[in-house]
């Protein structure tokens, strides 16, 4: 299960982030922030002979020493990005597909309804519920 | 089709409403155009978010304009455009050869100076699903023959 999870407008500002409490929240901002150039590079590969890769969900963006950070961008350039524990070695890439569509399809939500500014930060209850259910549970 | 009528019936009461407000003097004339492109906007950028959710990333400008032009336009037109032109630099023409909201409408020229009120709203749709996916550009349509009508879509380099 994911220990941060955040959503980045096509801007490159955030809409979401939620990390699990108990650790340093600095830190996961940081660690969401270095991987937005990977997913430039990602995505600035796309239309390009070698390594046309089609596909919104981006894989495994890197490793680091305790997380592993992987990437997701809409076709409206809205990036997800996910960050689980290294130690957490159960995880399939499969799981990681089914939270980011999970994860879509709720954004999805807020962008259709008609009380949310396009733009403007996530504020639905609907959606935090989708990212609770994908937090480790502490305590 | 059931849910055709729904949203031509809406449609319809949407401009009427805009024009009535406007009469009884809450806004000025010349801005309800703009009010039912921005209501347009709104919809487009929505929509857009719905529909790409299953599609693979778009390779170029004309790959999304032919997203427009087939699974936009079915979704709300229930046709496709009949001709899409473009010169390569920005400036598309999509040519409907019976465009939905103008179908009810008189064939001749009697109603002519009512249609840029009953486009307003479909280019807005154009213009914000193109900004969500990143396009900034301008829409405008006209009609030369009844049902028939152009989309003249001009993107903004950034």
């Amino acid at each position: 299960m994911a220990v941060c999870i955040a959503v980045i407008a096509k801007e490159n500002y955030p809409l979401y982030i939620r990390s699990v409490p108990t650790q340093n929240e600095l830190k996961f901002h940081y660690t969401v922030h270095t991987s937005l150039d990977v997913v430039e590079e990602k995505i600035s590969a796309v239309g390009k002979a070698l390594g046309d890769q089609r596909e919104l969900y981006l894989g495994l963006l890197y490793p680091t020493e305790d997380f592993k950070v992987y990437g997701y961008v809409t076709n409206s350039k809205v990036k997800f990005v996910i960050v689980v524990d290294s130690s957490n070695t159960s995880l399939r890439d499969n799981e990681i597909r089914s939270m980011f569509r999970k994860l879509h399809n709720s954004f999805t939500d807020v962008m259709c309804n008609p009380f949310h500014n396009p733009g403007d930060t996530i504020q639905s209850k609907a959606f935090d519920g989708i990212v609770s259910g994908m937090m480790v549970q502490t305590g | 089709m059931a849910d055709e009528a729904p949203f031509q019936f809406l449609h319809n009461e949407v401009i009427q409403y805009i024009y009535k407000t406007a009469e009884s003097g809450e806004t000025e004339n010349g801005r309800n155009i703009t009010r039912l492109e921005n209501m347009g906007f709104r919809v487009g950028q929505g929509l857009i978010e719905r529909l790409t959710k299953d599609t693979a990333r778009f390779k170029d400008e004309l790959d999304i304009m032919k997203f427009i032009c087939k699974d936009f336009w079915t979704c709300v037109f229930k046709k496709q455009i009949d001709n899409l032109r473009t010169n390569h630099q920005g400036i598309y023409v999509l040519q409907d050869n019976k465009f939905r909201l103008l179908s009810q409408l008189s064939a001749g020229n009697q109603y002519m100076e009512h249609a840029p009120k009953y486009l307003a709203f479909s280019c807005g749709l154009v213009r914000g699903g193109l900004s969500n996916l990143g396009v900034k550009s301008i829409v405008t349509a006209e009609v030369s023959v009844m049902p028939a009508c152009k989309f003249q879509v001009m993107i903004q380099k950034m």
